[in-house]
């Protein structure tokens, strides 16, 4: 049973959402019963998994049993496990949340929700490009229509532009995959750093094409300027758990970058890698920049969330290019407490949105707010921000310390500023400056429950900070050595 | 036969590239569609290009590699099926926006963007 373990996170998703699609009648309850049970099995699954490849390093999972370069193989190392843990953990009180009321606003959420995580957890596991480049298609197309879930103009603009740029992007993938396949004669990824390190690589000059090519979609799915544009319209429309589940997408960009940086670059190619670094430093300072100016200028608090996932998509680029096993540490631990603070802030503008009615979470006066929001949104604004004692200041303290760079200093602490100045006026818009209540029904703060659950998780990085820092240290030293990685999928350099 | 292919490929992408840049959805979703056929054809043609040999190991003397054709044939679904999402996209933004260009404005007879009137 062991053995299968690390397929379970493709076939748990897949299977319940075919499942719910099978149950046409539109029974609310089981739709929801079921997409609950896969989400939630996806949790011990996880732990499980972590457990494996925190112990045994690699775990190569062969599809169909070929072997490595011929089929397809699924790898467990340390990062893919973690990043499936996070996703874990944030689907189960995302998903709650949508049964309080927003999975109603159109039909087929529950599906859609399995086969987007079906895709974000294929895309951890893959260990073949053009795989990765399915799943990150299964991922795409779901969240098409999660983006689309629900109705109003400004959805279908924001969709529109999100998905002409995501089929852009996917033509340009297909693209670089193709000169990868022509420059080393394999997909997998393993064996194209084998490929690199032994010297086979035909034209040098393709290969660094290709790999640019690659670097350029993945930062259009990570949402690093200048191809971020579209992520604060985007997430700005979408519903508030669809935007929460796509602050996990905006990593999974990033993870496939951070995946090839240590495989190709660090090993392989040194001389690509340092003709690309610059680039990638600058780009990520400059998203952390805007970051920080989108934030002070956002009128909702949505597209204030969406910006400051943009900022901390900027600030793990720059960790990532520039920093030694310390800093992937501290950035690791920085991309956890990122992708829940910004999913519970999400969620937070969703309850406000539909408290304050017609005024939504636009950071302009209106109805009076319940007390317990007013403290939750205190709660995770001094996280967001990196104010002591909670999570973002941790992790930020320890990219400061881990990563002697002065510009990122100056940003990052600029960033900070900024976010503190925005969040704190918003706050004191939305819960000061109110109006007498003119719309006698209640409205229900449904869901407020599984936002704190959310908080509570984020917490968990503060009070068991030295346990998930021991684990981000080990994932890290483990991306540090690729070389691993490529023993365990090809034993021994089998001939080809 | 390498300089038609680099042709067009070359071709239909440049064609693909300018069509998405318009601003009107469907010249977009037909220039997406040219830069799908773009792609497949390169996605081929990275497995060298070889004339009367067979994608069967062992059945000739020569073999064509038989990998970018599964590719292809994989790209074409994923493809086709994104391309008719983008369509019924397209089509729904029509109905909920009032006019197809792509920003949801809509566009005078000169070309000239007005500002959407509500």
């Amino acid at each position: 049973m062991s053995d299968h373990l690390p397929v379970l996170p493709l076939l748990i998703p897949l299977f319940a959402g075919l499942m719910i699609m099978l149950e046409t009648r539109q029974r609310r309850r089981v739709r929801r019963f079921t997409g609950l049970a896969a989400t939630v099995a996806l949790l011990p699954v996880t732990w499980l998994l972590w457990g494996q490849a925190s112990v045994e390093e690699y775990r190569v999972y062969q599809l169909g049993n070929w072997p490595a370069p011929f089929g397809i193989v699924l790898i467990l190392d340390r990062l893919a496990a973690l990043m499936l843990l996070i996703t874990a953990i944030l689907a189960v009180p995302v998903y709650l949340y949508a049964c309080r009321g927003d999975d109603g606003i159109g039909v087929n959420f529950h599906a859609l929700f399995q086969f987007l995580l079906l895709g974000v957890n294929g895309a951890f596991l893959t260990g073949d490009l053009f795989n990765l480049f399915v799943f990150f298609e299964v991922l795409l197309l779901s969240s098409y229509a999660l983006l689309m879930h629900g109705h109003g103009p400004d959805r279908a603009r924001a969709g529109l532009h999100y998905v002409i740029l995501n089929l852009t992007g996917s033509a340009i993938f297909l693209f670089g995959l193709g000169l990868v396949y022509g420059a080393t004669g394999t997909l997998n990824m393993a064996d194209v750093g084998r490929a690199l390190a032994a010297g086979e690589v035909l034209q040098p000059a393709l290969f660094a094409a290709a790999i640019s090519l690659l670097l350029v979609v993945f930062a259009l799915k990570a949402a690093l300027l200048p191809l971020g544009f579209w992520l604060p319209a985007a997430y700005g429309a979408a519903s508030p758990p669809v935007a929460a589940m796509f602050a996990i997408m905006s990593k999974v960009g990033l993870y496939a970058i951070w995946r090839l940086w240590s495989l190709v670059m660090e090993s392989g190619e040194p001389a690509l890698a340092a003709r690309l670094t610059p680039w990638l430093t600058a780009l990520g300072l400059i998203s952390m920049l805007v970051g920080s100016l989108g934030v002070l200028a956002a009128t909702r608090l949505s597209s204030l969330a969406s910006w400051l996932l943009l900022m901390s998509v900027g600030t793990l680029t720059v960790v990532l290019v520039q920093g030694d096993e310390a800093a992937w540490a501290a950035g690791l631990f920085y991309l956890l407490h990122s992708t829940w603070g910004v999913a519970a802030l999400f969620l937070l503008a969703g309850l406000i949105a539909r408290l304050r009615g017609p005024e939504a979470d636009y950071l302009r006066s209106g109805e009076p707010l319940p007390t317990s929001i007013a403290v939750t949104f205190l709660v995770v604004a001094v996280m967001l921000v990196g104010l002591p004692p909670l999570s973002g200041f941790l992790g930020k303290v320890l990219m400061l310390a881990t990563l002697p760079l002065p510009a990122f200093w100056v940003l990052l602490l600029a960033g900070g500023l900024a976010s503190l100045i925005a969040l704190s006026r918003a706050g004191s818009t939305l819960f000061w400056r109110t109006e007498p209540a003119r719309y006698a029904q209640r409205r229900s703060a449904a869901g407020l429950r599984s936002l704190l659950m959310l908080v509570a998780v984020c917490m968990t990085l503060v009070v068991f900070a030295s346990g998930w820092l021991a684990i981000t240290q080990q994932v890290a030293e483990q991306l540090l050595q690729p070389d691993g990685y490529i023993e365990a999928v090809l034993p021994s350099g089998r001939a080809r | 036969m390498e300089l038609l292919m680099a042709l067009m490929i070359g071709v239909l992408t440049g064609c693909g590239v300018y069509l998405v840049l318009r601003q009107r959805t469907f010249p977009v979703v037909l220039g997406l569609t040219l830069l799908g056929y773009a792609v497949n054809l390169f996605l081929f043609s990275m497995g060298r290009l070889t004339l009367d040999a067979p994608a069967v190991i062992g059945a000739g003397e020569h073999y064509a590699d038989p990998l970018p054709q599964a590719l292809v044939l994989t790209a074409i679904v994923i493809g086709f099926a994104t391309i008719a999402f983008m369509l019924v996209l397209a089509l729904r933004a029509l109905g909920d926006l009032g006019n197809d260009h792509v920003d949801g404005r809509s566009v005078g007879s000169d070309g000239e963007q007005e500002d959407q009137q509500r």
